[in-house]
């Protein structure tokens, strides 16, 4: 999602961190961001499933919705998702996405409830639309604020646990997809046990002039190192998670991109978010198409774009496709027609004008490692 | 000392008698990042100056790699497909990329020389 834009590019406030660690920093989605440090992005990608690594997200957008009198923030949202928000209990957090009228997502997002108000956490080249999108849909029940100056962390990897604990200690016992306010270095932060490496980690949001000295602690830490982007990429593909403008986006249903399971049981049944007639109709009878893991043999690298191809007849096109440091090979992600996408199916992607062959496969393509207690 | 020289591109190219060893720079490895991958041409082709001949992939993206002399490959660097990472640890040494029978000698003449390089890529920032 890097993308030409005009005028300077924003900072987060860990730009000043950044620089003093050698991140080579690219735009991203209107921001000078670190899309890798001097190690590289094998290491950090490595650091991070084997250690613990910091990531700097602050450009992500936080928003705040709070129930004006006589309203319920929950109810509102859940016009606008389909997922289910009304269930959520005060601490539990998430997955959902922004639908249009087609059923196609506008964004991904996560959600959680504090019991007084929900907190979103939206992609960064989205912010500002979602943004628009939730105003004028729920300024009449809901307090919106966007609170874009935050900063967002995220500390990830078999580590981050004790890493985090040593400074919050009651971090330790919280549970994947749970949330609380806590202090670290006298801050007040929001944490969620949370992430996007499939691994075990925490996001954890910081008052703007708190995210510099919090990162500097976490940084100290002997099982943390910062990881840019690029790492963040590889690890999040690794895990079949989707990434919004390229595994997901306003053409895409949640039924075609296989996020079924974030979709509440009521909700598939009573509707009432943008495009739940073409989603329960594709609940129903089957979407036209599948998101599907992909495993090209030998070692050319299928990326965006790619065709996919049987017996010289294209049925869909790869999303995401890059070189996964944990296995040792090319990993890709994409989309088939649904006739075609059973595991074990046999493709060709063509890759710069030739045909490589490949497998559909089964994701994550490296197991899950989420903290259930 | 054989003489290695420089494409405006970041390959180099490295000159003994008719043949010539091509690879790519620091710069150019230090820009790409982590190579897991890279796709070399094989022994025979027939390869023109400025042509695509080779891609390397690195964690982020694919980057062709385009000859820097006409002529016709006479050895690829097998090696490198089981040690990709040779591209950023030994750009100028383990990681070259192929060989080549120089079909015409001027073709090196438009190329930059070491120091030229050096003030190219300082001037890259």
């Amino acid at each position: 999602m890097t993308e030409p834009v005009a005028g300077p590019l924003k900072r987060t406030p860990l730009h000043a961190l950044h620089k003093e660690l050698g991140a080579r920093l690219v735009p991203f989605a209107s921001y000078e961001m670190p899309v890798q440090y001097p190690t590289g992005i094998l290491a950090e990608h490595a650091q991070t499933r084997t250690a613990a690594g910091l990531f700097d997200v602050s450009h992500m957008g936080q928003v705040r919705l709070t129930a004006k009198r006589g309203h319920n923030a929950a109810k509102a949202l859940e016009t606008l998702v389909p997922g289910d928000i009304a269930g959520l209990q005060a601490g539990q957090q998430r997955y959902t996405q922004f639908t249009n009228d087609d059923g196609g997502i506008l964004d991904d997002l996560m959600v959680t409830s504090t019991g007084d108000h929900l907190l979103l956490v939206i992609n960064a080249a989205c912010k500002d639309a979602d943004l628009a999108h939730i105003q004028k849909h729920l300024s009449a029940t809901c307090e919106i604020e966007p609170m874009f100056a935050r900063g967002l962390l995220a500390l990830q990897g078999p580590q981050a646990a004790p890493a985090l604990a040593r400074l919050a200690p009651s971090v330790a016992n919280m549970k994947f997809m749970t949330g609380a306010f806590v202090v670290i270095d006298g801050a007040r932060c929001y944490v969620t046990r949370s992430g996007y490496t499939g691994g075990d980690g925490y996001e954890i949001s910081t008052p703007a002039d708190a995210t510099d000295p919090i990162a500097r602690k976490l940084l100290a830490q002997p099982e943390v190192k910062p990881i840019g982007l690029g790492a963040r990429d590889s690890l999040r593909l690794e895990a079949g998670l989707c990434l919004y403008g390229h595994d997901i986006d306003t053409t895409t249903t949640p039924i075609e991109a296989v996020l079924l399971w974030s979709i509440g049981k009521d909700r598939r049944a009573q509707g009432g978010f943008p495009g739940a007639a073409v989603i329960q109709g594709q609940i129903a009878s089957g979407a036209p198409r599948k998101r599907v893991g992909i495993l090209p043999e030998g070692n050319a690298i299928a990326r965006d774009g790619a065709e996919i191809v049987i017996a010289g007849k294209v049925v869909g096109k790869i999303t995401s496709g890059g070189f996964s440091p944990t296995l040792g090979r090319a990993i890709a992600m994409g989309y088939v027609e649904r006739a075609q996408s059973a595991n074990g199916a046999k493709v060709d992607l063509i890759v710069r004008g030739k045909p490589v062959p490949a497998e559909i496969v089964p994701m994550p393509f490296v197991k899950h490692a989420y903290y259930r207690g | 000392m054989a003489d290695v020289k420089y494409s405006n591109e970041h390959e180099w190219i490295r000159v003994e008698g008719d043949i010539g060893t091509v690879g790519i720079s620091q710069y150019a490895q230090e820009q790409l990042g982590d190579v897991v991958f890279v796709d070399v041409p094989a022994a025979g082709r027939k390869v023109a100056k400025g042509e695509s001949v080779a891609v390397v992939e690195s964690v982020k993206a694919a980057s062709d790699i385009f000859s820097p002399a006409s002529g016709e490959v006479v050895e690829a660097n097998a090696a490198l497909a089981e040690t990709p990472g040779d591209v950023n640890t030994e750009p100028m040494g383990k990681g070259w990329f192929f060989r080549l029978r120089l079909a015409n000698k001027a073709d090196l003449d438009g190329l930059m020389d070491q120091a030229a390089y050096d003030a190219f890529v300082k001037s890259l920032g």
